[in-house]
């Protein structure tokens, strides 16, 4: 059986993008020294609303942004069943002696952004390195990560799936957990 | 599809029209990979490669071990010249001592047809065939493949002939199967010498007119004479090949269209290409030394996401 409720919808997804925005702007200023970059594939759906939101509020500020896939950066290709297909390394910037903030939709066991990390290197040695997350699992740390910027908050058990939908791919923005039994 | 359906890259024969089709699109990612700053990638840190080449080589075999090197793999190297073959050990004696090492792939070169299918049966690992006799070489179809991709968007309805000693190339069964897969037509050129008997039943066309085919094609796949498997003469001399087979820029000039040049390398220049082409616009041989790399990274990620640990 399976077991689905809502945790956001549009509107608070909204609200918290907005909030997450002004966050940002706290620490970022106009944005002269930061870059935003995406986690493929996920990711960049939730940095693409950050930056137009960004945008809305200040339409001065040009902020670089990019997607970086983190497919061969991952421990795990040896112990899944099927090889992860890459996403486009949508990367044409530097991040030498840039501020960098990750973005990604689930913050799960840390693995992800463990590889991004890496990843993100090879494009230079950022001044700094943050991380926004939409939803945040508490308790299911695998590697010591933690997130800068958080949406919400949840506590989720193994055998339930944080589900983020987007309205380019699902047809509507809303975040759901499942559970399976 | 996100998974090959072989458990080896053996032969292109083995292979499913939508296995090339991945190997092209992880291919494709590589390649921006490997134009960053830092080539290098962490994906096969737990894996070990051998790399045994018992026939010569020298592009295939940096080739490889630049993949291999770029996807932080563990290699070794083993060439029959300097190697204990010479004291009369088995193939599959010398295999199992250097899998005793604890090696997850092998890529093998061999001068035997079927020796890497064989070597499959007999051992636990994964095994990537680098050319096998006058039988395949999978990644040089596949490199070739993705090469006219590259160039014309796709591979599909376009006219490649391959030309030269058909005979006793492995590249060029391995591209006429590739190519059909990708829904290309695929015919030859050569002196009649130099063709195999099976022509017909692969339905392969033969031009024995080097002008008439190159009217017709999109792509000339230029082979080399491969003198050292030539047991008997198949034709006078080669100055008199490079006459008749020969493409130099005279040739490309009288057609009434441009076409692209391709060649697997070495190249004998003078022979079946002058320098003048070999170096022209029309050649992509560069791009395909390249792009061979690419592919070469395609296949080891794919194959090694097969290998389970634990």
């Amino acid at each position: 059986m399976i077991e689905e409720r809502q945790i956001l919808n549009k509107e608070s997804i909204q609200i918290i993008i907005e909030r997450l925005c002004h966050q940002l702007i706290e620490n970022h200023n106009n944005f002269e020294n930061t870059v935003l970059v995406g986690i493929q594939p996920r990711g960049r759906y939730l940095s693409n609303r950050i930056l137009s939101q960004l945008n809305m509020i200040n339409p001065l500020n040009i902020i670089e942004s990019g997607n970086v896939d983190i497919s061969f950066y991952r421990d795990d290709l040896m112990r899944r069943e099927n090889p992860i297909l890459p996403e486009e390394m949508d990367m044409n910037l530097s991040v030498e002696g840039k501020r960098v903030v990750l973005i990604d939709d689930v913050l799960y066991t840390g693995r992800s952004v463990r590889s991004a990390i890496d990843a993100l290197m090879t494009f230079g040695r950022p001044t700094s390195v943050e991380l926004l997350i939409l939803i945040d699992r508490r308790f299911s740390r695998h590697l010591p990560i933690q997130s800068d910027y958080v949406g919400r908050t949840v506590n989720a058990i193994d055998s339930e799936k944080v589900i983020v939908e987007w309205k380019e791919v699902a047809g509507k923005d809303r975040v759901l957990m499942r559970k399976e039994e | 599809m996100n998974n090959l359906s072989v458990d080896h890259l053996l032969g292109i024969k083995y292979l499913e029209k939508s296995d090339i089709e991945l190997i092209f699109k992880t291919a494709d990612n590589f390649k921006k990979i490997i134009s960053q700053p830092i080539k290098k990638v962490p994906s096969l840190r737990d894996i070990t490669i051998a790399n045994l080449f018992f026939e010569n080589s020298t592009r295939t075999k940096l080739s490889f071990e630049l993949a291999e090197k770029r996807l932080s793999a563990d290699i070794i190297n083993f060439s029959s010249v300097s190697s204990s073959i010479k004291k009369g050990e088995t193939l599959l004696d010398t295999v199992n001592n250097i899998l005793a090492m604890k090696v997850d792939i092998v890529v093998i070169r061999h001068p035997n047809p079927g020796a890497s299918v064989f070597l499959s049966r007999n051992i636990d690992a994964k095994i990537i065939n680098a050319g096998d006799g006058t039988h395949e070489h999978p990644t040089q179809a596949l490199l070739d493949s993705y090469s006219i991709r590259e160039k014309y968007g796709e591979v599909k309805g376009k006219k490649i002939v391959v030309i030269g000693d058909i005979l006793h190339s492995r590249v060029a069964l391995s591209n006429i199967f590739c190519l059909r897969k990708l829904g290309a037509e695929v015919r030859v050129c050569g002196p009649s010498s130099l063709m195999p008997k099976n022509l017909e039943s692969l339905q392969v066309e033969h031009f024995s007119d080097l002008k008439e085919a190159l009217e017709w094609c999109d792509v000339a796949n230029v082979l080399r004479i491969q003198l050292e498997r030539q047991d008997v003469n198949y034709f006078p001399s080669l100055r008199e090949y490079a006459m008749v087979y020969g493409i130099d820029k005279n040739v490309l000039d009288g057609l009434k269209k441009d076409i692209t040049i391709m060649h697997p390398g070495p190249i004998n220049r003078g022979v079946e290409l002058s320098s003048d082409v070999a170096d022209s616009s029309h050649s992509i041989i560069l791009d395909q030394v390249e792009n061979g790399v690419a592919i070469r990274m395609a296949v080891l990620y794919l194959l090694a996401g097969k290998i389970k640990l634990n």
